[in-house]
């Protein structure tokens, strides 16, 4: 027991580059291949949360312009959502790797008067920003297919209603469409965003090499399972640390759930549910 | 491939695209995407092979049975598809040597599982060391080929199941009021209705099968990606058509692959959907009467 706490020690953050260099190469434990794996899951947690919150504002965006009447607006949403929903995240990967590596490698220097800001090129080759670009537009993309479809089912009444009171424009959306868009969307959102979880495991066969063999648990799943040649250990250990994502995942947006549909009766009220038949 | 070819160096800009891309290395890329289409015409049709046979688990009377099958049908919600892909081959690959191994060299007494090895007797090895290279491309697709087929099969289970809960409950009330048994029911009440429920989860399901094969990949398959990687790496003068890294316009060919791929499906289940909404008491079907 004393054993796998050094090795929770040695090993726990190796995945951020903290800890020991060198990964276990010979008599493997139990332990050692849980805590390195678990350590893995840091990079997808990452990747998820990252990707989650900035493309869930993106893809507002995305949806309110594939709404608009302004083809100006309209066609760039449009084309980005079919790009993105209609090609495999895998090759997206792939095309947006050797896109960053055929970039110039230049260094452009933000001067933000008291900080001075300087972002290069290279870091796009990296998984932990260019992988994370991908993702972010692929799960934008997706929720903006969703929050489409749910901006065009708000009741019609409750748009009616609004004009009658003299609410317009920015404040007819914020007001109005935005509350019953988000209630309407949120199951299937649920539902975008524990398959995006899923889908950060694929960065690190993609393309983008993992640097100083810090990787993800798929990564440190797949190191194992090649070292070891016993594949029914490691991958039944990242299959539990994603069952136990999945359910903190829909724990949290439940709660999201409950509180957007906080005004309606219980029966009323949309459930979250893992449902293949919505989309990814 | 042409005379012209012979020698690419001496070629005009136009005569030396025609001949790059005819090479015999550019053409097993365009078999590659065979691969890919032969793929999705087993692969659907068998996961929703497995996904019904799951979904009658779902529904038997043996308990074992039962549980064995809803865990199988809802282990996708939550464990990413990329973990089964890497691991059902390599399993199933174990299984069979280590099978293999029991029959044919049962006089070995060492263990299959020595430290970090994995050793089963020469004859037992699958496919043998020295068969041809076409047969172990082969058992790859085929190992492949299963693992999709477990994981669609599960994707499909929860669309099926979730069809059949959709079949309204009168129509399996009447079946019993006119004394049909629960066989009975299922089979002519039950399953020729659910169809027309299940279409927009399969669709989505098709979908998500087409943007999952370049998966193979991982899996060992010489595909569409490897070669795209394959022809694509900068080739030094060493070679008879040198040029610089290509990869990225390999894979922007890829994506233009898929979208097509995609936006033809969209357009042909969207015509299925409409066609079989003709005459169904649903919402869609209505308006498609005018009502």
């Amino acid at each position: 027991m004393s054993s796998c706490w050094a090795t929770l020690q040695d090993y726990g953050l190796r995945s951020i580059g903290i800890g020991e260099r060198i990964l276990p190469k010979t008599d493997i434990t139990i332990c050692e291949q849980v805590v390195l794996i678990g350590s893995g899951l840091i990079w997808n947690i990452y990747f998820g949360i990252i990707a989650v919150f900035f493309g869930f504002w993106f893809s507002i965006i995305l949806a309110v312009g594939k709404n608009h009447k302004l083809a100006l607006l309209r066609i760039p949403s449009e084309s980005i959502i079919f790009v993105f929903r209609g090609s495999p995240l895998f090759i997206q990967f792939f095309f947006a790797y050797e896109f960053f590596v055929l970039l110039p490698k230049v260094g452009i220097e933000f001067d933000l008067g008291f900080i001075t800001l300087s972002a290069e090129t290279r870091w796009l080759t990296r998984a932990w920003l260019g992988g994370l670009i991908v993702l972010f537009f692929n799960t934008a993309a997706y929720s903006a297919e969703i929050f489409y479809g749910a901006i065009r089912s708000v009741p019609s009444g409750e748009l009616e209603a609004a004009e009658a009171y003299g609410i317009t424009g920015w404040s007819k959306f914020w007001r109005i469409i935005w509350p019953s868009m988000l209630r309407l969307a949120w199951p299937s959102y649920t539902n975008e965003a524990i398959f995006l979880f899923h889908a950060t495991s694929l960065i690190f066969f993609s393309g983008f090499p993992a640097w100083r063999q810090s990787g993800d648990a798929l990564y440190y799943a797949n190191y194992f399972s090649d070292k070891t040649f016993n594949p029914f250990l490691p991958y039944p250990i990242v299959a539990m640390y994603f069952i136990l994502l999945t359910l903190v995942i829909i724990f949290i947006f439940g709660v999201a759930n409950k509180y957007l549909n906080r005004h309606l009766d219980v029966e009323q009220r949309a459930k979250i549910q893992i449902s293949i038949n919505i989309l990814r | 491939m042409f005379n012209v070819c012979a020698d690419p160096s001496t070629l005009t800009e136009f005569f030396w695209v025609i001949c790059y891309l005819t090479t015999a290395k550019h053409f097993a890329f365009y078999v590659s995407f065979l691969v890919v289409l032969v793929l999705l015409a087993i692969a659907a049709p068998l996961s929703l092979l497995f996904g019904f046979v799951a979904t009658i688990g779902t529904r038997s009377s043996n308990w074992i049975i039962q549980i064995f099958s809803k865990c199988y049908i809802n282990m996708v919600r939550g464990i990413p598809d990329v973990v089964f892909f890497l691991f059902v081959p390599l399993a199933l690959d174990q299984f069979f040597e280590f099978i293999r191994h029991k029959i044919i060299c049962f006089d070995v007494v060492e263990p299959i599982w020595q430290g970090t090895d994995f050793v089963v007797c020469k004859s037992a090895k699958l496919p043998l060391s020295t068969a041809e290279l076409w047969v172990h491309q082969l058992y790859a697709f085929t190992l492949a080929l299963i693992a999709f087929a477990i994981v669609f099969g599960a994707f499909a289970g929860n669309v099926l199941s979730g069809a059949m809960r959709a079949v309204p409950k009168t129509q399996t009330e009447t079946g019993a009021a006119f004394g049909f048994t629960q066989k009975q029911i299922f089979w002519r009440i039950l399953v020729p209705q659910m169809w027309i429920y299940a279409i927009p989860g399969l669709s989505n399901l098709w979908m998500i099968l087409i943007k999952a094969t370049p998966l193979l990949f991982l899996l060992g398959v010489e595909d569409i990606v490897y070669w795209a990687r394959e022809l694509g790496g900068s080739k030094t003068s060493m070679y008879a058509y040198p040029h610089p890294d290509w990869r990225v316009y390999y894979f922007a060919g890829l994506l233009v692959f898929y979208l097509l791929m995609t936006w033809a499906s969209s357009k042909v289940l969207k015509r299925l959907q409409i066609k079989l909404s003709k005459g169904q008491a649903t919402m869609a079907g209505k308006e498609l009467q005018g009502y």
